[in-house]
């Protein structure tokens, strides 16, 4: 008797969980354009802001595929693009966009995709209509599991012949991400003591004792 | 290690029979917490490293093992003077990626605690300015006003100074009985005492003498290096983010930026204490324009946690220029990264620029000009 019950609890959940199974398929998909840049116009052209979105315009209509529009939200403008074109990008960026500044340099560590993101956050001190306004250039650099900081092919192309303004925060994450930025003029540490010879500590792998 | 990573006092160098190089820091204490690397031919400064790391904290990585509610009080201690303002663009963001709505009254008490600390900080920033500059009046005199404030952050948040007062979704508590009155009398009373440095200190010929068109920076090369700030502002850009991106209720209030277009090391520790001046007038409107009752806090959830991947940099002007927090948020209780882009950092680039050619005796003048924190620069 006692089996015959939970059998046929079993039985009556099933259909039960199957129900938002089929709801969900119909909410997936107007979820995931948003994540995804590429069906972002199909999905809603309305609600994007205007301002933001000839910026974005200007830039697809010059590099095309090159890049990907991540992102377009008020005053922020989101750019990926690969380590060939960041370069020819920023250079972009600055002399026909009016873009003047680096604001920040971030690095982020994505272990699970061997990789790490280098995030410029670009603003105008020149330009007021632009003041608000700030690109999001990131850009991806292969990553190393035995990180040899400097000789490995953790290597981006340097953006400090485009905006001078990145000198020091391009040496901050080439510390502590590890990422070396060809055609640096000056690759040195800048915060990490000089005998530090452990990995770079703010990669995911490098763990915090006691925690 | 190799020699090529190494700071110039540290690696090998040739002998010269002209250029000394001297270590000014890290114990001396005239460099704060940081050591620059003069070179100096006879009296002129000919080249500059700032070798900045010695306080150096580990708040990025520390964040990524703590929840958005703990996080609070570790990230005030970058700026413990300037904490409201260190805690405002973290906030601003996770309440972004949480899609929070905050209460108008916390909106005004948070710009009103920010005002008050840009004021704290400035007026500690001052302290030292002065005694660097030789001037001992000017170390006693902000050093005991700035008390004034103090205890009108104490009645806000308990805490003299690491306040930990904001948190997403508002501000800890409300606002103590009979607040705005005391508030406003201290306020004008501090308005009156302030306005009484510029006989002692700004109009003072001696420290005109000492500052004027030493270390210049032109607007296009404070565009450039991308500096932020008073030091911005003192080079003629007209850059304010309470006025170009206006966060919580600044766009209702008169906010008028200060802009000075000498650039030179008399007009950046002019502009701070023109923005103390400011930030007065600001709380005032605020106390003014405040409802008078309602809720200061919406309450969150147990361990929030962002919608999935997302991103988000919020800016906020804090007394060091622009601080901008970069949040990467994975959809856990942790932050995926956290990047905190500080204006002392920003501001460091252009200790180089502005000391190449100065005398090796207007260093102090020049350094602390900039506006510089070390500890908030380490992070």
């Amino acid at each position: 008797m006692m089996s015959t019950n939970t059998e046929q609890v079993t039985i009556e959940e099933k259909p039960a969980e199957e129900k938002p199974a089929e709801e969900k398929p119909v909410a997936k998909p107007v979820a995931k354009p948003v994540a995804k840049p590429v069906a972002k116009p199909v999905a809603k052209p309305v609600e994007l802001p205007a301002f933001e979105k000839n910026i974005s315009d200007k830039i697809v209509e010059k590099f095309g595929d090159k890049i990907v529009v991540s992102f377009v939200k008020v005053n922020r403008v989101g750019i990926n693009v690969d380590k060939e074109n960041v370069h020819d990008v920023a250079k972009f960026i600055r002399d026909e966009l009016n873009y003047d500044h680096v604001e920040s340099v971030s690095g982020v560590d994505y272990p699970q995709d061997k990789e790490i993101e280098v995030v410029y956050h670009i603003g105008s001190y020149s330009d007021p209509s632009l003041a608000s306004q700030l690109i999001v250039l990131a850009t991806r650099a292969e990553r190393e599991e035995n990180p040899i900081p400097g000789k490995d092919a953790t290597r981006l192309p340097t953006l400090r012949d485009i905006f001078y303004s990145v000198e020091f925060h391009e040496r901050e994450v080439f510390e502590m991400f590890g990422v070396y930025f060809t055609g640096h003029p000056d690759n040195r540490r800048l915060l990490l003591p000089e005998d530090w010879a452990d990995l770079p500590p703010l990669r995911k792998d490098f763990a915090i004792k006691g925690r | 290690m190799t020699n090529e990573f190494l700071p110039p006092g540290l690696a090998l160098q040739k002998a010269d029979e002209r250029i000394m190089t001297l270590n000014v820091g890290p114990q001396h204490p005239g460099s704060g917490h940081m050591r620059i690397i003069v070179q100096i031919d006879g009296d002129y400064i000919v080249a500059c490293d700032p070798d900045p790391g010695y306080v150096h904290r580990g708040e990025e990585k520390m964040a990524e093992y703590r929840n958005y509610i703990t996080n609070i009080p570790h990230l005030e201690r970058p700026v413990i003077h300037d904490s409201c303002n260190v805690l405002y663009p973290y906030v601003l963001g996770v309440e972004d990626l949480l899609g929070i709505e905050v209460p108008e009254r916390a909106k005004y008490v948070r710009v009103i605690c920010s005002e008050l600390n840009r004021c704290i900080y400035t007026m500690y920033w001052l302290a030292i300015y002065g005694i660097f500059l030789g001037h001992s009046t000017m170390f006693m005199w902000p050093a005991g006003d700035r008390e004034l404030l103090i205890d009108l952050m104490e009645k806000i948040s308990g805490a003299r100074v690491t306040h930990a007062h904001f948190v997403p979704g508002g501000v800890r508590n409300d606002l103590p009985p009979n607040f705005e009155e005391v508030c406003l009398r201290q306020v004008n009373y501090f308005e009156k005492r302030i306005r009484e440095y510029a006989a002692v200190f700004y109009d003072n010929p001696i420290l005109i003498s000492r500052t004027q068109d030493t270390g210049v920076l032109s607007r296009e090369d404070a565009i450039r290096l991308g500096v932020t700030g008073s030091v911005l502002r003192a080079s003629g850009v007209d850059y304010d983010l309470r006025k170009k991106e206006p966060y919580d209720v600044y766009e209702e209030l008169d906010v008028h930026s200060n802009v000075m277009k000498e650039g030179d090391s008399y007009a950046r520790s002019k502009i701070p204490w023109l923005d103390m001046l400011e930030s007065c007038n600001i709380i005032k409107q605020a106390l003014e324009k405040m409802p008078k009752s309602g809720s200061v806090r919406v309450k969150l959830k147990p361990n929030p946690k962002g919608k999935g991947f997302d991103s988000v940099y919020k800016r906020v002007e804090s007394g060091r220029g622009s601080l901008g927090c970069h949040i990467v948020s994975d959809g856990k209780v942790e932050p995926y990264r956290l990047k905190l882009s500080v204006g002392s950092f920003r501001n460091l680039i252009a200790l180089p620029y502005l000391l190449k050619g100065e005398k090796l005796g207007n260093m102090p003048s020049v350094y602390w000009s900039l506006n510089y924190w070390p500890v908030e620069a380490d992070r």
